[in-house]
């Protein structure tokens, strides 16, 4: 680690040293295009399964679900979007609607923590949620999809509109543990504050923005699918 | 490969394997590569992943380093060596998460850590740059495979106190009430420090048993000699 740099010959030497970071930089580059290429279905598929099982988790009595796209203030079946925000809508057997699901971000503690939310319409409330991806602390910020005092807060979390249909009539918000008063409010996890109101601003923006404009598509699609069937 | 060596180094042998596992265990003894030691040891199918996804880093990047050395350059080493370990923990990346994304997530951050972790730098650099691909796969593999047990070794601990389970399973009855604390970053330190403890008192015992026999066959000695 001490030794001296040889400073004879520099011209040779920065031309061997170009030409070895040339070869690893390829060799790299071809290994990691490789794996990348290699892995990506399996990862795609993964993500898939991961989506399609939390569906089911987040609207309780769904059979089938299927995939639309918000776009423009339109609610388009996927096959006919190319953008958008993906909407699930999920249905029962005898093919009425039994909720929507959608996604949520926001920043946690170590990296922004993704989740899928059920809304029931009858309800007017949340049913439940699903992390997707995040990198919080392990045995801390983690409880978030461990903790099931702090997952029953979604079971029926109230997320009416107001008169105007235009905003939530309450905001989602977090609270300390053991201080929720209210049937919109989130209980936290004792040290894992920041997790926990990362969850509440994920789901409070995503439903003030979503809910809104979905409102008004949501009787249009239940006769859809009895067209349908 | 143990009985023709082809270059004047010393023939492979079963101590450059079992070196990286006891006599210079990477956390028991030169306590390397602290960070993911102590904070992904909280379960033990953690701790597990960890240890086999560094061991993989660790054998890939001996063997390519070894493979080259000849033709990295002294000024551009650590930058070369550090490419090479960054593209093989991309892979284990990758291949984690087409493996299973709860594995992925419960990791998080640090499969990608692995990058500086110090073993596997320090390997590349006093043993894979100077010795034959096939010394520095076994030295890689001792290497690597004392790392993964001595992660086990507090992973099972920290568990077991902190969380009443053994690979996700409870082991006490209900009316168990987990050690949080081990589950928490200060629970890594006293497990550390404790197995630190084990090892070392082991070590004394050796150390003073071997010099207690010297002793013994000195005095033995000196007095066969006294009687003639």
């Amino acid at each position: 680690m001490t030794q001296a740099i040889p400073t004879e010959q520099p011209n040779q030497n920065n031309s061997a040293i170009i030409r070895t970071l040339t070869l690893i930089a390829t060799i790299s580059g071809l290994l990691v295009v490789l794996v990348v290429d290699a892995t990506q279905p399996l990862i795609a598929e993964n993500q898939r399964i991961a989506i399609e099982q939390a569906i089911f988790q987040v609207i309780p009595n769904a059979t089938q679900w299927r995939e639309y796209r918000l776009s423009k203030d339109k609610l388009i079946p996927v096959e006919q979007a190319d953008n958008g925000i993906s909407i699930y809508i999920g249905f029962n057997q005898q093919g009425s609607m039994t909720g929507i699901a959608a996604q949520a971000a926001a920043q946690g503690y170590a990296d922004t923590i993704r989740l899928l939310y059920g809304y029931n319409q009858d309800c007017e409330c949340i049913t439940g949620i699903k992390i997707i991806k995040s990198a919080e602390t392990p045995g801390l910020g983690d409880k978030i999809f461990k903790d099931l005092d702090f997952i029953t807060n979604f079971n029926a979390l109230d997320a009416k509109l107001n008169a105007k249909q235009s905003a939530l009539e309450n905001s989602i918000v977090t609270v300390k543990h053991g201080k929720k008063t209210e049937p919109w409010q989130i209980d936290a996890i004792t040290g894992a504050t920041v997790s926990s109101r990362a969850v509440g601003k994920a789901l409070n923006k995503s439903a003030q923005y979503l809910l809104p404009k979905l409102v008004v598509h949501l009787s249009q699609i239940i006769k859809l699918e009895v067209e349908e069937q | 490969m143990n009985s023709k060596p082809r270059t004047k180094e010393t023939p492979l042998s079963m101590d450059d394997f079992l070196k990286g596992v006891w006599e210079e265990n990477p956390v028991f003894v030169m306590l390397l590569g602290m960070c993911p030691v102590l904070a992904v040891t909280n379960s033990t199918i953690n701790a597990l992943a960890m240890g086999v996804a560094t061991t993989f880093v660790l054998v890939c990047s001996s063997i390519l380093i070894s493979l080259l050395r000849h033709s990295i350059p002294k000024q551009v080493r650590i930058a070369t060596y550090i490419i090479i370990i960054a593209t093989f923990v991309t892979i284990v990346d990758y291949v984690i998460q087409a493996i299973s994304l709860d594995l992925y997530n419960a990791l998080g951050a640090f499969i990608q850590l692995i990058v500086v972790n110090c073993i596997i730098l320090s390997r590349a650099e006093s043993y894979a740059s100077k010795n034959r691909i096939s010394k520095s796969v076994v030295s890689a593999l001792g290497m690597g495979l004392g790392f993964t047990i001595a992660l086990l070794c507090l992973g099972t601990v920290r568990e077991i106190l902190g969380a009443g389970t053994l690979l996700g399973f409870p082991l006490f009855g209900t009316n168990f009430e987990p050690w949080v604390v081990m589950i928490l970053p200060p629970g890594g330190f006293f497990v550390l420090g404790s197995w630190l403890l084990i090892f070392a008192l082991i070590k004394q015992r050796k150390t003073q048993h071997e010099t207690q026999h010297k002793t013994l066959h000195k005095i033995k000695i000196e007095e066969s000699s006294h009687g003639h």
